[in-house]
């Protein structure tokens, strides 16, 4: 009887691991196809001049150049706003705010906002930053959106790496007579630089891949000049790859295609930045 | 005179009692052990002598702390206190710094900024704490390289470092292995000369080894205070008789 069962678990447990196993497969093959399928669309468009042009009808003359430089100047202001409010956000609310029922609240609340979908903020924008306060659809207007979007991201991956330093060495700064302004400042946020960089990356990865919320404050698909400041219309690449794909020639798909690889690359580096600076910090910090 | 003084010292951690009318004074230049089981108040006191209870909320303090007959909860800054009481833990807490930068940081807060002063304490302090010779050539090598003995020093010279009269040790060897352990001891024989100990122990050879005199502990209260050797010879108490020779706790 017992041998029985033994074997018959013995037999579960295989085909649980080859099921296991099978979907595994399935879900990398899938990526690998969809890999496939755009290297071996886009690669060949990849050049210098892909990068250099600026966007056109004839699709072999179209490039990214202004969607970069969109992208790039977007991502600045963005950064510019969230990073600081949102890790002072995250410092305030881990290391000074009191425990207390209207904290908490916040704190759900910021949970949420992290995970609300994101065309919904691009209505937020469109209402409040290009409507209300007449900003049009424009860089900053589209920043604020972002950062609003990323805000959340940082503030919970600062709270949550500030969590992470071991109590033991607050009370070593504090029982060396430390403030607690040098303790948070010499202590606890160095300690805690990895995770919040981390989470910073990982934002900003985010930020670089969306397109639904600058479409509703209004993005062009279609720019032919590189913003030069804040209040200048822009476009970003995955905006550019959306008109690209809804073009009906076969030869605007390539394009799309080159330009997905190029996101890719982008988001893939950043994300990989993020992992080793991850990596190399749990190394170094261990209790 | 006494150099660390409580008197009547009751403290509650929200509704439960942990330290229980606790008179006691603490003499210069000797070693205190503070012993007794788990969950008997000693380091709760401990940490009344540099204000440590105020980080844990909902604490409830009543009495007087005398530090050099001055009221270490009215009479003085907090910072300033723990300046003069330093404090090691019982966990080697190093910072995530070099082993220079961990032994600095005491000077660099109350705003130190000659290097060769810095220098000089840091060289003085890791001597003070035996551990110079081990660590003078990789001063920039990251206090976590260390072991745990040597972080335990490590944090030992922090501590020297701010020139404390007092330091506050909170079981320091529980965490490290017998020969660690020993360096310990013979470096609180050595402290003991310029600074006055308290420690808070489990290990009883540990407290009648290294202690002038001995207190023990229980459920709050303070059952007896008297010279080490009496304390582990001669204890007017049973019950300290019956924790010293190791029949409860």
């Amino acid at each position: 009887m017992n041998s029985k069962n033994y074997s018959r678990g013995k037999l579960t447990d295989k085909v649980f691991k080859y099921t296991a196993l099978t979907f595994t497969l399935f879900a990398l093959a899938i990526l690998v196809i969809l890999l496939v399928d755009i290297f071996s669309k886009g690669l060949a468009r990849i050049n210098w001049d892909f990068f250099r042009n600026l966007p056109s009808r004839h699709a072999n003359r179209s490039g990214i150049m202004t969607a970069m430089a969109g992208m790039l100047s977007l991502l600045f202001f963005t950064i510019i706003i969230a990073l600081p409010i949102g890790i002072l956000a995250g410092v305030y609310l881990q290391e000074y705010g009191k425990k207390s029922r209207f904290a908490s609240f916040i704190e759900i609340n910021i949970a949420n906002l992290a995970g609300v979908p994101s065309v919904i903020y691009g209505i937020l924008g469109l209402t409040l930053f290009v409507r209300i306060l007449h900003m049009g659809n424009s860089v900053i207007a589209g920043a604020l959106t972002l950062a609003l979007l990323i805000m959340p991201i940082i503030i919970v991956a600062t709270r949550e790496a500030i969590k992470a330093v071991p109590h033991s060495l607050r009370e070593a700064s504090y029982g060396m007579g430390a403030t607690k302004w040098q303790t948070t400042s010499r202590v606890v946020i160095p300690s805690a630089l990895g995770g919040i960089l981390t989470g910073i990356i990982l934002a900003i990865s985010r930020a670089i891949g969306e397109t639904a919320p600058l479409l509703v404050i209004g993005a062009l698909v279609y720019v032919p000049f590189i913003p030069e400041g804040p209040n200048d219309q822009f476009t970003t690449l995955p905006i550019q790859i959306f008109n690209w794909t809804s073009r009906p020639q076969a030869d605007f798909i390539i394009n799309a295609a080159a330009g997905i690889i190029v996101l890719l690359l982008i988001t893939f580096l950043l994300n990989g930045i993020a992992i080793y600076i991850r990596n190399k910090w749990y190394k170094k910090i261990k209790y | 005179m006494y150099k660390l003084e409580a008197k009547n010292a009751n403290l509650w951690y929200g509704k439960k009692q942990a330290l229980k009318d606790i008179s006691i004074g603490i003499e210069e230049n000797s070693v205190t052990a503070f012993i007794g089981p788990s969950g008997c108040g000693k380091s709760t006191l401990l940490r009344c002598f540099n204000r440590m209870n105020d980080l844990i909320e909902d604490t409830k303090i009543k009495g007087e702390f005398l530090l050099d007959k001055e009221n270490i909860y009215t009479d003085m800054d907090i910072y300033e206190l723990r300046k003069r009481v330093g404090m090691v833990f019982q966990k080697p807490n190093p910072f995530p710094k070099s082993i220079f930068d961990n032994v600095a940081y005491g000077l660099r807060i109350i705003g130190e900024k000659n290097k060769t002063v810095i220098k000089d304490k840091v060289e003085l302090s890791l001597k003070h704490s035996a551990l110079w010779d081990e660590v003078s050539g990789i001063l920039n090598k990251s206090a976590l390289s260390l072991s745990g003995g040597q972080q335990q020093r490590l944090c030992i010279a922090r501590t020297l470092a701010i020139d404390p009269t007092v330091v506050l040790m909170d079981e320091p060897a529980s965490a490290l292995d017998p020969i660690s352990s020993a360096k310990i001891e013979d470096l609180i024989y050595e402290l003991k000369k310029e600074f006055t100990i308290v420690i808070v122990t489990h290990n009883m050879q540990q407290a009648a080894r290294v202690s002038n005199r001995t207190a023990f502990f229980y459920l709050g209260e303070l059952i007896e205070f008297d010279d080490t050797k009496k304390m582990f010879t001669n204890p007017q108490n049973e019950r300290t008789q019956n924790y010293v020779t190791g029949r409860f706790g």
